[in-house]
């Protein structure tokens, strides 16, 4: 009797998870699944959860014009909650169990980094919005952010150029990718001649909250009589707080300017900016850039979210490039195997929310306009400096003795990320780190 | 497109109309400055910022009454460019969009969309030269307030031409602490100057000046001049004033410990007396200090409009909250576990990870804004070098009489009589005729609603999400610990002393390794001392 009772349970659960998974696998013939991996809580819930959203919102009206190759397209949303290594076993579950054919999702390097062996491993297909360090190129991934040489370089720039900047505090989140921009950024400096004692390096872990005293020896450093700006790669909602810091204790903008790479609209929507007004962001969109078609985004974002408070931010825009181009690519290759797609992506050009035609190239970068902008009292930017043209994404920056003569060149017949042209030689996996 | 042209036409008629009829006001009185004032304002439709602060200047050189106002205009975005027409005019956004005011006469001319006109785009540089402009004229105000801010931001930012108007102001100045700043402004100006004996006179009267152009003029002067007798003089100057910043800042370092002592005395309090009066390891008492966080979002949100007292409403309505809460986790987790401290430890982080998780469904896995009152934001400056930021000073205050209260509570109540029997020695304290359960919930209730408590203060401080509670449980134990059990003076003591250490170590470590270090500091001590600074004493407390 004992053992027909196991039997019957041992059955009955068989067959309850069967039906589980065999109910997950028979929508995948009608439907093309997109993953959607983006932290809906934690620290960088701030920022993610708006392209969680965004994806949502192409997905819907990529539907309504009839899907892909006549399919719709079906989300499938995981939250990983800034866990770096859930990242990872999410990915897995994404490709592996639910059958994605693109995941679009991270924000953060060391998500990236946790993502990148998995999608690499099961030959998934990875598009990152979001600005980040370079000195990576995989085959998986289409970056859509920024490279350094297209939001960091060019910031520094207006630094010295236009605001006549001679010290610098480089200010970030302790991960990669704060540390590998800061090499990165010291090493342009000093090739611009700033001196060792002109740049202070601060990092602090994420969610950090108390401020004060880091905020007091930026005033400090800041009054010695030279002209001095914070360089900010400060990630997740530990920006809040520095912000109403630097407001508190004084620091205004017209004294010691703040540019930051990783605040936008979404990061500002629940700080009061007034104290904020002339700090700065660099990036390659803003929602005050006026055209037609960022008028069109804009109104359909409000539309789907049935907000007209919510605002639109570059990694949005580099969601929104991402996605059509995928779509292109898709529609080019007749198929959603990635090999196929990835090799179709290369060159697609879909247009961007700048007024102007994003292309993907070869080092599967985009080529993007760089715009800085002050920060207004509604949380807004405007822009008060860009770049005359596009500037094509470098993934291994020129500054860095390693990667100086590094290229990622995915099209034929090279097909390597990181192609050394001085010695000739693909260096294959080993070099990235 | 019809309707398009319609308005623009309009606007050309009326902007004509308004040219024609202030033409006719000037050619009665004399010079046209109106016309001309347009002209410039026109100027600022230039995309090259350059342009835009020569029209500044230009505007600010002109003696008309509106020139203050649209000076301001243009810094609070209220000057906008009409997209048709490429004019210049005063914008006032309603719902509808802007309306559209001539910036001159301030006559209403037309009501656009909101995508139809932009504010003037300005930038740092230019709201440098603005603040300027505007201090220049400040400086003639009747209000003194208005006089020593003007001072202070012409301090080492003040041009040549601006001297003499400075000059001429001191001459009739009234309110000390503004001639003071007038004549830091001239003495760092006759630095640059010409004539030695002036110069030896602004080095001595800039000595220990705090403020941060004195200390770089002397320094430029130090490198620029070939004088030895001035040299000497000036880098005894710079000794003087190094010497008064370095006290200052270490009166500030003091005050960052002391806020960060209070933060940790206002999240430990609540703890030392659960743990310390029942033994039991709370491992929930970071998200009842959440719930505190949460309380005062909701207050915040139920009265929209009084944001300057709803924290008032919020201390006494998160105790409530917090302590129901924590009376809930006593009477149906931890009753049923007294003596079995791995149990409760384990039973009481799977309460907080179901109130974390009760949290994200009941509100949003997203951090909630909790606004900051006006009385709280902003710092006491008390000198350039040293100012206290008021949000902190206001919770070390509130953390000092939370405290009180609790010892007030402890020693003169019939409750805290209660509670420290209980404490000392169950057994007894029972043989007494002391409900030891209903004493329990109601210490359990005690130390939650401090948490929550706890939480008012907190969510000024930090972001208010799910996750509040991770951040400061930690600290707590590490606190408890530290200063022993069940003693509140114990907490006060411990509290204070690591979060100086902390912000001592911090500017010289950096954030992390400063609390590494203080935690190794932390066990090294317990190994010596394990019941803590100041352990309890009583012939059955080692139970």
């Amino acid at each position: 009797m004992q053992i027909s009772n196991t039997l019957k349970r041992l059955t009955a659960g068989i067959m309850i998870s069967g039906s589980i998974i065999y109910s997950g696998t028979v929508m995948a013939a009608d439907t093309i699944k997109v993953g959607v991996l983006h932290s809906l809580s934690g620290t960088m819930a701030i920022s993610e959860s708006t392209l969680k959203d965004t994806v949502l919102m192409m997905i819907e009206e990529q539907n309504k014009k009839g899907g892909v190759m006549g399919k719709q397209l079906e989300p499938v949303v995981v939250d990983p909650a800034s866990n770096w290594p859930l990242f990872a076993e999410k990915t897995r579950e994404l490709i592996s169990q639910q059958g994605v054919d693109v995941i679009f999702g991270c924000w953060t390097s060391v998500s990236r980094k946790s993502v990148l062996p998995v999608v690499e491993e099961l030959n998934g297909l990875l598009f990152y919005p979001v600005q980040y360090e370079g000195e990576e190129s995989s085959q998986n991934v289409f970056y859509t952010g920024a490279a350094p040489n297209q939001q960091a370089i060019p910031a520094v720039n207006y630094l010295i150029n236009e605001l006549g900047v001679e010290r610098f505090v480089l200010a970030g989140t302790d991960y990669v990718y704060p540390r590998t921009t800061n090499k990165i950024l010291e090493a342009y400096l000093k090739s611009k001649g700033v001196a060792d004692k002109d740049i202070m390096i601060n990092y602090t872990p994420f969610g950090h909250s108390d401020w004060q005293s880091i905020v007091s020896d930026i005033k400090a450093f800041g009054n010695q009589g030279k002209k001095t700006a914070v360089v900010s790669t400060i990630n997740g909602d530990a920006n809040v707080p520095f912000y109403k810091e630097l407001g508190n204790q004084g620091v205004s903008a017209q004294d010691i300017p703040v540019v930051a790479f990783s605040v936008g609209e979404e990061e500002l929507s629940g700080i009061d900016t007034g104290p904020l007004v002339g700090h700065l962001a660099a990036w390659n969109y803003f929602q005050s850039v006026y055209n037609d078609s960022n008028d069109a985004f804009i109104a359909q974002w409000h539309d789907f979210t049935k907000d007209d408070k919510r605002v639109t931010n570059d990694p949005m825009e580099a969601t929104y490039i991402g996605f059509n181009m995928w779509v292109k690519a898709v529609e080019k290759a007749q198929s959603t195997d990635t090999d196929k797609v990835a090799a179709a992506m290369i060159g697609v050009e879909t247009p961007n929310l700048t007024g102007g035609t994003a292309v993907m190239n070869e080092n599967h970068h985009l080529s993007k306009p760089v715009l800085i902008g002050e920060i207004q009292d509604d949380g807004q930017f405007a822009v008060v400096w860009e770049t005359d043209g596009l500037v094509k994404g470098d993934a291994w920056s020129d500054y860095l003795p390693g990667s100086k003569d590094l290229i990622s060149d995915w099209s034929a017949p090279t097909q390597c990320g990181n192609y050394n042209t001085k010695t000739k030689q693909c260096l294959g996996s080993k070099a990235m780190q | 497109m019809g309707h398009v042209i319609g308005r623009f036409f309009i606007t050309l008629l009326l902007a004509a109309l308004c040219n024609v009829v202030l033409a006719e006001d000037a050619t009665d009185t004399g010079p046209a400055p109106n016309a001309g004032l347009h002209d410039i304002l026109n100027q600022l439709a230039s995309r090259s910022f350059d342009d835009k602060e020569a029209a500044i200047r230009q505007l600010a050189g002109q003696d008309h009454p509106r020139v203050v106002p649209l000076l301001n205009a243009l810094m609070n975005r209220d000057l906008v460019q009409h997209r048709d027409s490429g004019a210049i005019l005063l914008g006032s956004k309603n719902s509808d969009g802007w309306q559209l005011l001539d910036p001159v006469s301030e006559e209403v001319q037309q009501q656009v969309g909101s995508r139809d006109a932009r504010p003037v785009v300005i930038n740092n540089r230019l709201r440098t030269v603005i603040n300027n402009q505007l201090a220049l004229r400040d400086l003639a105000s009747p209000d003194s307030e208005q006089r020593y801010q003007a001072a202070g931001q012409l301090i080492g930012n003040a041009d040549p031409e601006m001297l003499s108007a400075l000059a001429a102001r001191r001459a009739k100045e009234t309110v000390a602490r503004v001639q003071d700043r007038i004549d830091v402004a001239l003495n760092i100006a006759t630095l640059n100057g010409d004539d030695l004996a002036a110069r030896l006179n602004a080095i001595e009267a800039l000595a220990g000046s705090l403020h941060p152009a004195a200390k770089n003029a002397l320094r430029d002067r130090v490198a620029a001049s070939d004088n030895p007798a001035e040299v000497r003089a000036a880098e005894k100057a710079l000794a003087r004033i190094e010497a008064r910043i370095e006290r200052y800042q270490t009166a500030d370092t003091l005050f960052f410990g002391l806020s960060l002592g209070s933060v940790l005395l206002l999240a430990a309090i609540g703890l030392a007396i659960t743990f310390g009066v029942m033994g039991v390891i709370n491992m929930a008492h970071g998200e009842l200090i959440m719930i505190g966080a949460y309380t005062t979002y909701v207050i915040q949100q139920l009265l929209p409009n009084s944001h300057e007292w709803s924290l008032l409403i919020a201390i006494p309505a998160a105790f409530v909250v917090s302590a129901l809460v924590g009376i809930l986790i006593e009477r149906f987790v931890i009753r049923f576990l007294y003596g079995r401290p791995l149990e409760t430890l384990l039973a009481t982080f799977g309460v907080s990870l179901i109130l974390q998780q009760a949290v994200r469904v009941i509100f949003s896995p997203l951090n909630r804004t909790v606004i900051t009152p006006e009385w709280m934001s902003g710092a006491l400056e008390i000198n350039p070098v040293f100012s206290l930021t008021y949000n902190r000073l206001y919770i070390i205050f509130f953390a000092l009489a939370v405290f009180l209260a609790l010892l007030t509570l402890l020693k003169k109540t019939r409750l805290g009589l209660q509670v420290r029997a209980v404490s000392q020695n169950r057994t007894t304290a029972r043989a007494m005729g002391i409900r030891s359960e209903r004493v329990n919930a109601l210490t359990f209730g005690l130390g939650s609603g401090i948490a929550g408590v706890a939480g008012v203060a907190l969510a000024q401080l930090t972001n208010v999400g799910p996750n509040l509670g991770q951040s400061y449980i930690i600290d707590s134990f590490m606190v408890v610990v530290f200063g022993g059990v069940g003693n509140l003076w114990g907490t006060l003591t411990a509290a204070f002393s690591l979060g100086i250490a902390n912000k001592l170590l911090e500017p010289v470590a950096g954030a992390v390794l400063a609390k590494i270090i203080v935690l190794i500091f932390i066990i090294l001590f317990i190994q010596r001392k394990p019941r803590g600074l100041f352990p309890q004493r009583g012939r059955a407390a080692e139970e």
